[in-house]
């Protein structure tokens, strides 16, 4: 492997420590917190069971969506893809109106502490992003058709969208909730949720590294890829997966971040030109390092107040790739 | 024996049948060009052929045995395929010139595997020989057509498949590598590889060992590219908007009205 591959990976691992580090100083309590943490155990609570839950878990949140979007841009080969492509997001949404619905008044997001009830939207989203996958595979009659496939996902986004719309008219209580997670919030993340999606980004990374090679030949196009033996139409499916199980694990947790997963391949690929093996790693551990970054600024920017994550993720990586594009187009 | 043949071979694009009943037979370690005019069916002859496009009737056979009976990957390591504008939409803009040319070792490798010692070698012998080492480290992105293609080349090169299916290779090349293109083809069929090409430069075509000339979808003749009757189906079938004249030791095309 390239000496840059070595050396990005280890500078966005330094990257991701450093910020994990400032993550359990930041708060709406600053630096007091960490200081007394050995001696109070309010401190303690604060740096250990808040701020470096939802520290760690930006980073994965992140990572699960930087994975998902590099997974997306190699299979549909359009560097616009994202991973909310397939419905997921507002398959997500969906189900999360539905579950506030169900749980009534009491369960408003931004306020509950109740953790079944938390458990039940995070289910809930979760479900409705897989179940949004498996409606747009069907409307697409499976994965073989990429274009097909593309359509799809935008219908089924249209229509859920609509249908999240239309629960939320019916039930206004749900509506400050309901915008909490359509901006995008790592404030509820505990170590149980880090876990869990850790675990799950480890299988994602895991199975998409196994998958690289097959994106690396779809990019000479199908036929060519098709011509070095590889068996697209199942491993084309296995792709979609990673992609829904990424994007789904990522948004049940942390609502609709937006621009991570677009942005984060696009982040990597000016710095290192390599195959997929790599680029998918390196997307991962941007997509973390961009997030938690982003989380940091969301709460010390205006602390104690706070900003919703998935505004800073947009103006950081919207504001770097059109520097990019700015720099890119000037030399030509 | 021949390489690859078919019987009463028919194909659709969509609802339209494009082949529609093709016998051929392509002799082994040569190189046969397939020409004639646009939507006479040469890619799709080409395609069905690969085994990357499903054919509605007859059959295809691959080195004496059908198409359906080869495992996917043993037929990748038999078969290479160059497509017309591989990357073209920009796909793989940002893999080197090295990991596309890599790519054609992929049938070989077991899954996961690091490229082996053979592997970096067959990549390296098959750059060189389409002058393109020099920018094995360059992002395809950053290359003009030309390079490109020679890129390209060098990938279904590193296949060493037996048999090599090309559409269109010439694309984008300049004289001087039409001719190391032409050199190549040469020396694989030196060395027993069986050469199939879709091209549209008639001169070109005239070198190869043997010509298929199609025509709406049928084999209009197949013969040596020296025979008389193998230059008049070419004229006719191009509207005798070509005349083919002797010259050194190959054929001019010359247009005419």
């Amino acid at each position: 492997m390239k000496p840059r591959v070595w050396l990005l990976g280890c500078a966005l691992l330094v990257a991701g420590c450093v910020l994990l580090a400032l993550g359990a100083a930041i708060g709406s309590t600053g630096l007091d917190s960490l200081t007394a943490m050995r001696s109070d155990p309010v401190a303690w609570q604060i740096v250990w069971d808040i701020r470096l839950p939802r520290t760690a878990g930006a980073w994965v949140c992140g990572a699960l969506l930087g994975l998902a979007g590099a997974v997306a841009q190699g299979l549909f080969r359009n560097p616009l893809a994202d991973p909310y492509l397939l419905g997921s997001a507002s398959g997500a949404s969906l189900g999360t109106a539905l579950a506030l619905l169900v749980a009534g008044r009491s369960a408003s997001r931004a306020m509950s502490t109740d953790w079944l009830v938390q458990l039940g939207v995070t289910g809930a989203a979760f479900v409705g992003a897989v179940l949004a996958v498996l409606l747009t595979l069907m409307l697409a009659r499976g994965a073989q058709h990429t274009l097909r496939l593309l359509l799809g996902g935008v219908i089924v986004g249209v229509v859920l969208g609509a249908a999240k719309d239309l629960v939320t008219l019916a039930a206004p209580h749900i509506l400050e909730a309901m915008q909490g997670f359509t901006l995008g919030s790592t404030a509820f993340l505990g170590w149980q949720a880090v876990s869990l999606m850790a675990g799950l980004l480890a299988l994602c990374l895991l199975v998409s590294r196994l998958l690289a090679p097959v994106l690396d030949g779809l990019a000479l196009g199908e036929s060519t890829a098709a011509s070095l033996g590889l068996a697209l139409p199942a491993l084309r499916a296995a792709l979609v997966a990673v992609l829904a199980l990424c994007t789904a694990t990522a948004v049940a947790h942390a609502g609709l971040i937006a621009f991570v997963g677009l942005a984060a391949p696009h982040l990597v690929r000016p710095l290192v030109r390599s195959t997929h093996a790599a680029l998918l790693m390196l997307s991962a551990g941007m997509g973390g390092v961009l997030l938690m970054a982003s989380d940091l600024l969301a709460r010390g920017l205006f602390a104690p107040q706070e900003l919703p994550v998935g505004v800073l993720t947009a103006l950081i990586g919207g504001g770097y790739l059109l520097w990019l594009m700015h720099r890119r187009g000037g030399r030509r | 024996m021949s390489a690859l043949a078919c019987r009463r071979l028919s194909a659709r694009l969509g609802a339209a049948e494009v082949l529609h009943g093709i016998d051929l037979v392509l002799p082994a370690g040569r190189w046969t060009s397939i020409v004639g005019p646009n939507g006479a069916g040469k890619s799709t002859l080409l395609r069905v052929l690969a085994g990357l496009l499903p054919c509605s009737g007859g059959e295809v056979e691959l080195l004496g045995r059908p198409l359906a009976a080869w495992a996917q990957r043993e037929r990748a390591r038999a078969l290479a395929w160059l497509g017309q504008g591989e990357g073209a939409d920009g796909g793989a803009d940002d893999l080197t010139a090295w990991d596309v040319a890599m790519l054609g070792r992929l049938p070989h490798r077991p899954w996961l595997a690091a490229p082996g010692a053979a592997d970096r070698a067959c990549v390296e012998a098959a750059l060189r020989a389409t002058h393109a080492w020099d920018w094995r480290d360059r992002p395809l992105g950053e290359l003009s057509g030309g390079e490109r293609q020679r890129v390209l080349l060098a990938r279904a090169l590193a296949v060493q498949s037996e048999v090599l299916l090309m559409d269109e290779p010439l694309a984008n090349l300049d004289p001087p590598h039409q001719s190391d293109w032409l050199s190549t083809v040469r020396r694989l069929t030196g060395a027993g590889t069986t050469v199939v090409s879709v091209l549209h430069e008639i001169g070109f075509a005239l070198h190869a060992d043997h010509v298929v000339v199609l025509q709406s979808g049928r084999v209009l003749h197949a013969g040596a590219p020296h025979e008389t009757s193998t230059h008049e189906a070419l004229e006719a079938v191009f509207d005798g908007r070509i005349a083919i004249r002797p010259l050194d030791e190959g054929w001019a095309v010359v247009p005419r009205g």
